[in-house]
């Protein structure tokens, strides 16, 4: 398959493109909920657009209700969202969340993914436990109790965790922690007993969530996919969550790069251009390949994770590793050329390096997948 | 079976059955590389043998037109072709200047005279190729060369002096870029070709850094180029040129190879090394490499379809050379002390030294990679006054 977009996801491209810059760029949508302090971060009004675009379904099976469309028409949403720095649930609810659903029953499916297609509901993850993205350890833990399950532990920087309808939670069902075996998926209801929040606010002005679970009675048919063996269902989970937030982050790199060739442009010093200093030039051209190759290496991957390749996990964290380090330097580059005013809050190029640190951190940074990658590599 | 999926299977059984056994070793060095032209001399019967029967078939070059000793595969079949001579492990039947670089040219520039006789020449590998670019005063600053050709009539007399001409010494003919117009910078230029038998021309290797000498200075003493054998416009060979750097620069850029897999972290379990700082830094390069041959492959792809920048060349160039040094450096860090033996047996006659050396010049020849950004900046991201 080519590493260009179908004419059908082209088209999709261009509706979503202007859909974006519309009705979700940073003014209207970032900046407005920031400085409204709102406690979900988002807008729920630019959620069910989101669903009248047929965007909030596009995983999902068209059985479902969904369009049945693969990552790769994830990644074209999620660049446009990177781009606009528009904070949305779609990355947790769309991407993960449906991905996560795919794996359930029918009756898990019928509860959420209607409400999910219509824009009206929202859903978190809760995978990582610290600071740091480590999912082959889970501590968290549900015992079964009764028919069902009670579940106790404490689960961090759950995103949107305080905004979702469900929050889906990786559990261990059995053995030790950091075994391979004896994790299982839930989906957990807001409203469930024993639910404690402590929200935060991030530096990108998202909101993350530690969540405490005491004894939440859970019964069997909130179990996603087998009990004990939600290790297939969370490494699904993961890829796409790492892979939408590569995709992610192209558009916030690209963002940034826009505005910085932009200002390269239009500032004058010393009587010149600063563009057309060759110290900058040099610094913007290299910036510009390393954007062209992160951009490649996220398509590759998205089509190798739709075609259902084996080196799909391979290349996913490849793409994250070099989508972050070619998006960190993009913002730091943006930063710099913008000189003084890159530092203030009236210019737009901080918000990406704020936005750029979280997506960073969010399923695994550049070293966490650069471990990777030697370790399916086989050294 | 979809069209393209029968057509792969023929060409895999094909691979299978013609492509000799010793074909399907990797390349060790410089010498497993089949050059062809009138004096070339084969490592061994394979060798030939697999050229030829390529040759046969149209497969040397296998996108270009039958009439021209090609096997007229669409863009598609070419790389399903590439692909599956990978997965054979199969060495490139030939490699020469003619099919990457005045092949391409010719297929542009050429007079349907030309094409037919000297494409298919190239196609079946009697003609080795040498470029006449570089002169000792024209580096980076091409454009400024002085090597010049006086008008006599039916011919033009050539005097002056070309520098890194690759393999002039082995060469049978050379394109080159000749003065035919003092007057004027850029439009006083012309792409000739000729023979290096012809009197008057001379070469001398010089010698490498690695201790190879790939690279020859060639003198130009009242050498008689009859007028037909200009490709293009008289004084628009910097047209040609500029097309033909477009596919050196591809070529340098490691482009061409198709879906890459190659990694080299590996070489650590390899050298029973325990290191955890070169293995993160061997990851770093990993990602660096993989996330690179990707960007390759969509290059290929968009070029095929008319998607790609024209400029983008001089990005891949850039960044291809940049991290084949890299990797070069890294295989000496795995190496130790080992890699510096320079005549060892163990080390093929220091094999990993000279190639770590050689990759210094991948970010010079064919455009310095300061050049190259000097390009992006000004042709992409069109920088003011770049």
């Amino acid at each position: 398959m080519p590493l260009y977009h179908t004419e059908d996801q082209a088209m999709l491209a261009e509706s979503v493109t202007g859909f974006m810059a519309d009705e979700g760029g940073i003014k209207k949508q970032l900046r407005h909920w920031r400085d409204t302090n709102c406690k979900d971060g988002f807008g729920h009004a630019l959620w069910k657009q989101f669903a009248e675009m047929g965007l909030t379904g596009m995983l999902a099976a068209e059985a479902d209700g969904g369009l049945s469309m693969g990552h790769v028409e994830a990644g074209i949403v999620l660049a446009e969202i990177g781009r606009n720095l528009t904070p949305s649930p779609f990355l947790t609810t769309s991407v993960m969340g449906v991905t996560a659903l795919n794996e359930a029953s029918d009756d898990l499916r019928g509860r959420w993914l209607p409400g999910i297609i219509a824009g009206e509901t929202v859903l978190a993850m809760a995978i990582d436990e610290g600071a740091k993205h480590k999912p082959e350890k889970i501590a968290c833990r549900a015992e079964k109790a009764g028919n069902g399950f009670r579940l106790t532990g404490a689960k961090d920087f759950v995103i949107h965790g305080t905004s979702a309808d469900a929050i889906i939670v990786a559990a261990r069902t059995s053995g030790s922690d950091s075994d391979a075996d004896g994790v299982t998926l839930f989906a957990v209801p807001k409203d469930a007993a024993g639910i404690g929040h402590n929200a935060v606010r991030l530096v990108d002005s998202s909101i993350a969530s530690h969540v405490r679970f005491d004894g939440v009675e859970l019964d069997g048919s909130s179990v996603i996919g087998e009990v004990d063996g939600g290790r297939a269902v969370l490494s699904k989970v993961l890829s796409a969550g790492r892979i939408g937030a590569a995709a992610e982050q192209t558009g916030v790199a690209g963002g940034a790069f826009a505005m910085t060739t932009g200002y390269l442009k239009t500032r004058k010093q010393f009587g010149k251009l600063i563009g057309e200093f060759q110290a900058l030039q040099h610094r913007a051209a290299h910036l510009y390949s390393e954007l062209e190759i992160a951009e490649a290496v996220v398509i590759k991957a998205q089509q190798l994770l739709d075609g259902g390749s084996e080196r799909a996990e391979l290349m996913v964290s490849v793409a994250k590793a070099k989508a972050a380090r070619a998006c960190n330097l993009a913002v730091r580059e943006g930063v710099q050329m913008h000189g003084g005013v890159g530092m203030t809050d009236e210019y737009d190029i901080g918000l990406y390096m704020k936005r750029e640190r979280a997506l960073t951190e969010f399923m695994g940074d550049a070293n966490y997948h650069a471990e990777r990658v030697a370790q399916l590599s086989g050294y | 079976m979809s069209e393209l999926e029968t057509f792969r299977a023929e060409i895999r059984a094909w691979i299978e059955a013609n492509c000799p056994e010793e074909m399907r070793r990797p390349v060790q060095g410089e010498d497993d590389i089949c050059w062809g032209g009138r004096n070339f001399v084969f490592k061994s019967a394979a060798q030939k043998q697999w050229m030829e029967v390529c040759a046969a078939k149209g497969y040397t070059v296998p996108d270009w037109p039958k009439p021209y000793g090609g096997a007229g595969m669409s863009p598609q079949e070419a790389k399903v072709w590439r692909e599956e001579l990978a997965r054979a492990g199969a060495r490139p039947p030939l490699s020469s200047f003619g099919i990457w670089m005045l092949g391409p040219a010719l297929l542009k520039f050429g007079t349907e005279e030309q094409k037919v006789l000297y494409l298919n020449q190239i196609a079946r590998g009697e003609i080795r190729w040498c470029q006449g670019y570089s002169e000792p005063g024209s580096g980076s600053d091409l454009v400024s060369l002085q090597t010049y050709g006086e008008d006599k009539g039916d011919h033009w007399v050539v005097n002056g002096q070309k520098i890194w001409t690759s393999y002039a010494d082995k060469a049978d003919w050379i394109f080159c870029l000749v003065r035919t117009d003092k007057t004027n910078v850029y439009q006083g230029i012309s792409f000739l070709l000729f023979d290096m038998t012809t009197p008057g021309v001379t070469t001398k290797p010089i010698k490498l850094i690695s201790g190879n000498s790939p690279f020859c200075e060639t003198f130009f003493d009242n050498v008689v180029v009859p007028k037909h054998q200009i490709v293009g416009q008289l004084n628009r060979g910097w047209d040609v040129a500029k097309y033909l750097l477009g596919h050196e620069r591809e070529m340098i850029s490691g482009a061409g190879g198709g879906e890459q897999t190659s990694t080299i972290g590996k070489v650590l379990t390899r050298n029973g090394l325990d290191d955890p700082m070169l293995r993160a830094e061997l990851a770093q390069f990993d990602i660096d490499a993989l996330a690179f041959a990707a960007c390759g492959e969509k290059f290929l792809d968009e070029i095929k379809v008319g998607k790609a920048h024209p400029a983008k060349p001089n990005m891949m160039k850039y960044a291809g050379t940049e991290l084949n040094k890299r990797r070069h450096e890294l295989l000496m860090a795995a190496g130790g002390s080992t890699a510096l033996e320079w005549e060892s047996e163990e080390t093929r006659g220091g094999a990993p030294a000279r190639s770590w050396l050689r990759t210094k010049a991948n970010s010079i020849e064919g455009g310095t990679s300061e050049v190259m950004l000097n390009v992006v900046a000004k042709r992409i991201l069109e920088l003011p006054g770049a």
